[in-house]
């Protein structure tokens, strides 16, 4: 019954994936029709000058906000784990937790005012002109992506075994050289997981990019956006295509360090 | 102490400025009256000798007063309850699926349940509408055995296929942990009592992974409220969903602060599944 169910689920979830990988190697432009393999979308998506900027574009913000969310979001999970109770800590969770749980369209309408409020205030005070685009829109993902890293963190170091701390600073450890061999070793993998969600997170945003961005910014997915709300085009099959193998390449390569980690820390070499 | 407050300081000042900050501006422009300038509405609060009031009802009264408004956020509290029940009823078989799994395959089972997450939301979206737009796949297998075409795409079928297939892994994951982790002893002993297998899943099962099942309703409910994307690129144009609308009076309308009083009366309507689903997220 449930094996049925899973079969079901899985097939739901993969069947319009693969329908849609599938027509990205055709020829032709409808899609139920095969028109024989071919890779002239792949073609096509490369010599598309708007498709390449924006791609270019959406990697360099969904590295600089995973970066910025990996380090403001690892020191905020280490203060919730770590810290015990503190004045403003409930205010610090709640604040943390914010962007998991706000709907998009509030996130990024409220962002962008925020930005808006700051703009007239940086002319009215310094005389600055500051525009929208991609630095909003990084300013924007990281605080989201913050949010992420910091649940990630935080459960891995409430479930770490503080002992191993312990011990190096019994055996004369600074805190710092306590941190550098023991505890960011261990957290490492969780960092690199935020990171990596963070970065996939920022990769994926229409709504709050849309919201956050001016004139000057259009990213990968507000480019697909308005490609779809004409219908879809070969090009975004080919498109998808692309972000799927390096999805599957990104887990094969994740698959393995684990299985390594793990089957080093069954040898007890770990 | 020193240290602590070092470590403390850049992501504490960041999420006042960049989360508590937004909000409450958020706030003050629902009550701002809307203007032709850049940014088109007016301060709510002037300086003239000491603070005057100069902002406006109207935003937050509109939401009661016009019932588009009032049937908008009732529609999508509607589409996101379905959506959010179909993906757990969909989610359950597959859960216990990967729970009865032999262990070597539960991992990549639940990655084969994530990686599509991974895809993409648009193309995700994308691939629905070469299935059901006027000349996709059903309707091309539909001709190759003689029938008439269908509508299917810009239809509320349509809208509730894409927001499942996207929302989807957040139902299965607290469900497939929550009975990965169950004691399976339990059923073993009701079942050496005689139970059957539909009254072992029904008193013992089902009761233990309903906070699980819970928390997935919720995670799908959350985000599916405000939803955009998904009901504009496959959903009827009719179909106005809250998401939808605050972003048609802030794009098209420029409607500042209705599009704020609108993304207040959204998080007013959140802050009790919200809170819940914080709640039970902090069970162990």
């Amino acid at each position: 019954m449930s094996r049925l169910g899973l079969a079901l689920g899985l097939g739901f979830l993969w069947a319009p994936i693969l329908l849609l990988v599938g027509y990205a190697f055709s020829a032709g432009r409808i899609p139920f029709q095969w028109g024989g393999f071919s890779l002239r979308w792949f073609a096509a998506l490369a010599a598309d000058e708007r498709m390449r900027e924006a791609a270019w574009l959406s990697l360099r913000i969904a590295a600089g906000s995973a970066t910025l969310a990996m380090l403001l979001g690892g020191l905020a999970g280490w203060a919730l784990a770590r810290f015990g109770v503190f004045r403003g800590r409930a205010l610090f969770g709640a604040l943390a937790g914010a962007p998991l749980v706000l709907p998009e369209v509030v996130t990024g309408l409220s962002l962008l005012l925020l930005f808006v409020v700051a703009q007239g205030a940086a002319e009215r005070w310094f005389g600055w002109r500051l525009g929208r685009g991609a630095a909003t829109i990084l300013l924007a993902h990281a605080t989201v992506g913050l949010a992420y890293v910091a649940v990630v963190v935080q459960s891995r170091l409430a479930g770490l075994d503080r002992g191993l701390e312990e011990a190096a600073a019994d055996l004369g450890a600074g805190p710092f050289t306590v941190f550098r061999t023991i505890t960011l070793p261990l957290i490492a993998p969780s960092l690199a997981a935020g990171w990596l969600l963070a970065f996939t997170l920022s990769l994926d945003d229409v709504v709050v990019a849309s919201f956050v961005s001016g004139p000057a910014g259009t990213t990968l997915p507000m480019l697909v956006f308005s490609a779809l709300k004409v219908g879809l085009t070969p090009e975004v099959n080919a498109l998808a295509t692309l972000i799927l193998a390096a999805a599957g390449l990104a887990t094969g390569v994740a698959g393995l360090i684990f299985a390594r980690i793990s089957s080093r820390g069954a040898n007890g070499a770990g | 102490m020193m240290r602590r407050l070092a470590l403390l300081l850049p992501p504490y000042a960041w999420l006042l400025l960049l989360v508590a900050a937004p909000v409450a501006i958020l706030l003050v422009v629902a009550l701002a009256e809307a203007g032709p300038g850049v940014p088109p509405f007016l301060p709510p609060l002037a300086w003239d000798g000491g603070p005057v009031w100069a902002g406006s009802l109207d935003s937050l009264r509109a939401l009661v007063a016009d019932p588009y408004y009032a049937e908008a956020l009732l529609r999508s509290v509607g589409v996101a309850g379905v959506t959010a029940a179909l993906c757990l009823l969909l989610a359950y078989p597959m859960a216990l699926g990967i729970a009865a799994a032999r262990p070597a395959w539960r991992l990549p089972l639940l990655l084969l349940v994530l990686l599509p997450f991974w895809t993409g939301f648009l193309p995700r979206v994308g691939a629905w509408i070469g299935i059901l737009r006027d000349g996709g796949w059903v309707n091309g297998v539909l001709a190759a055995f003689g029938m008439a075409p269908l509508r299917l795409l810009f239809t509320d079928a349509a809208m509730f296929l894409g927001m499942v297939h996207a929302y989807l892994p957040f139902a299965v994951l607290p469900l497939a942990a929550a009975l990965l982790r169950r004691d399976l002893g339990l059923e073993e002993a009701a079942a050496d009592l005689g139970a059957g297998r539909w009254v072992v899943f029904r008193s013992i099962t089902l009761p233990l992974s309903l906070p699980a099942a819970a928390a997935g309703f919720l995670l799908v409910f959350i985000p599916a409220a405000g939803e955009f994307v998904i009901p504009e690129l496959l959903g009827p144009p009719e179909a106005q969903l809250i998401g939808r609308v605050l972003w048609g009076e802030f794009f098209q309308n420029r409607d500042w602060p209705l599009a704020a009083a609108l993304a207040v009366a959204l998080l007013a309507l959140l802050l009790l599944p919200i809170r819940l689903f914080q709640r039970l997220d902090r069970r162990p």
